[in-house]
């Protein structure tokens, strides 16, 4: 069903140089730490990472739950923050494509889908065969969703003992190692336009519309970078 | 009590399925999508853009707790991150565990 020997590979990403795990590590135990002063409790702190595991939109849901936000109006913030996932997917799942693979692999693991395994993948999937491309991505996926949840957990338990400059300390570990990743990934003219567009576009962007300014920045700064790139 | 835990466990479920709800529709998409079209490639530059205009934005305007250091520092760290990243031969492990270490002292100093 799934190639053990691929999964495996997958997995043993969280061992490599680049590994994901000190990021999201420090992410979710933020996010866990975070979760308690709200209000969770440890089984709701679990299914939180468990089912949405995707930072931004579980700082968006903090937030919201905090200041009394309705139901629809979490679903709207969250989808916003998080609609970066569709053009992630679209971009990544057609090279994980492959006809004798059973569709469940694909509909099942996309729930893996974050910056960390996207990155990741992007960077190793020209070296696996394309027949077993989707069991690496499962097993990178199992490896880097299964951290974010035990980190949950451990920021839970550890909330008490975290001060102010600690939790400081933890959140920035996250955008300088997708900063670095990203650095790393600026192999081609058109990708390395999109990213230094995408940085600055974002943040002027967020002067006029902060809840739209990533869609925007990243819809034009990769339109632009795309012409720019020959669109070859 | 019950009617509080309730109403997170509501809450939970609306956030993931938000977040599903873009997963599910790019794998949809991406059905018929061939990797060497030019709606592919417009696709993949936007994913990188989008990634750095996050990025951007939680460095520069970020939401939760970075929100209470100051910008100056932010990207004191940041450069200094980037220079041992470069000079270590794209390890992250130095730059991402100096980085937590720096900006909760130099926090704690300011």
């Amino acid at each position: 069903m799934i190639n053990s020997k691929y999964f495996f590979e997958g997995l043993q990403a969280l061992k490599k140089f680049d590994s994901p795990a000190i990021a999201l590590a420090a992410s979710f135990i933020a996010i866990g730490a975070l979760l308690k002063n709200i209000g969770f409790n440890i089984q709701q702190s679990f299914l939180s990472t468990f089912l949405t595991y995707a930072l931004p939109g579980q700082l968006v849901m903090a937030e919201s739950f905090f200041v009394g936000a309705s139901l629809i109006n979490i679903f709207i913030s969250v989808w916003l923050v998080n609609a970066r996932l569709y053009p992630m997917t679209v971009s990544l799942m057609p090279l994980l494509k492959e006809d004798s693979q059973p569709r469940w692999k694909y509909y099942l693991s996309c729930h893996f889908l974050a910056v960390s395994s996207w990155l990741i993948m992007k960077d190793r999937y020209e070296k696996i065969e394309q027949k077993h491309r989707i069991d690496f991505w499962i097993g990178i996926g199992t490896g880097t969703w299964a951290t974010a949840i035990i980190s949950t957990l451990a920021g839970y338990l550890l909330s008490d003992y975290l001060n102010k400059d600690m939790m400081i300390g933890l959140a920035i570990v996250n955008p300088i190692y997708f900063m670095c990743m990203m650095i790393g990934a600026m192999k081609s003219k058109d990708i390395s336009a999109s990213i230094i567009l995408g940085a600055i576009l974002g943040p002027l962007f967020f002067l006029v519309s902060p809840e739209w300014s990533i869609l925007y920045g990243g819809i034009l700064g990769g339109t632009i970078a795309f012409f720019v790139g020959g669109y070859r | 009590m019950s009617e509080l835990s309730n109403n997170i466990i509501l809450v939970i479920l609306v956030t993931s399925f938000a977040t599903y709800l873009s997963r599910f529709l790019g794998v949809v998409s991406s059905e018929k999508m061939d990797i060497r079209s030019k709606i592919f490639k417009w696709f993949n530059c936007i994913a990188y853009a989008i990634l750095a205009s996050l990025i951007a934005r939680m460095i520069i305007f970020p939401a939760g707790e970075l929100h209470e250091s100051d910008i100056f520092v932010r990207i004191f760290v940041v450069i200094l991150s980037i220079i041992v990243f470069l000079f270590t031969k794209k390890n992250l492990v130095y730059p991402t565990v100096l980085s937590a270490i720096l900006l909760a002292s130099l926090n704690n100093l300011i």
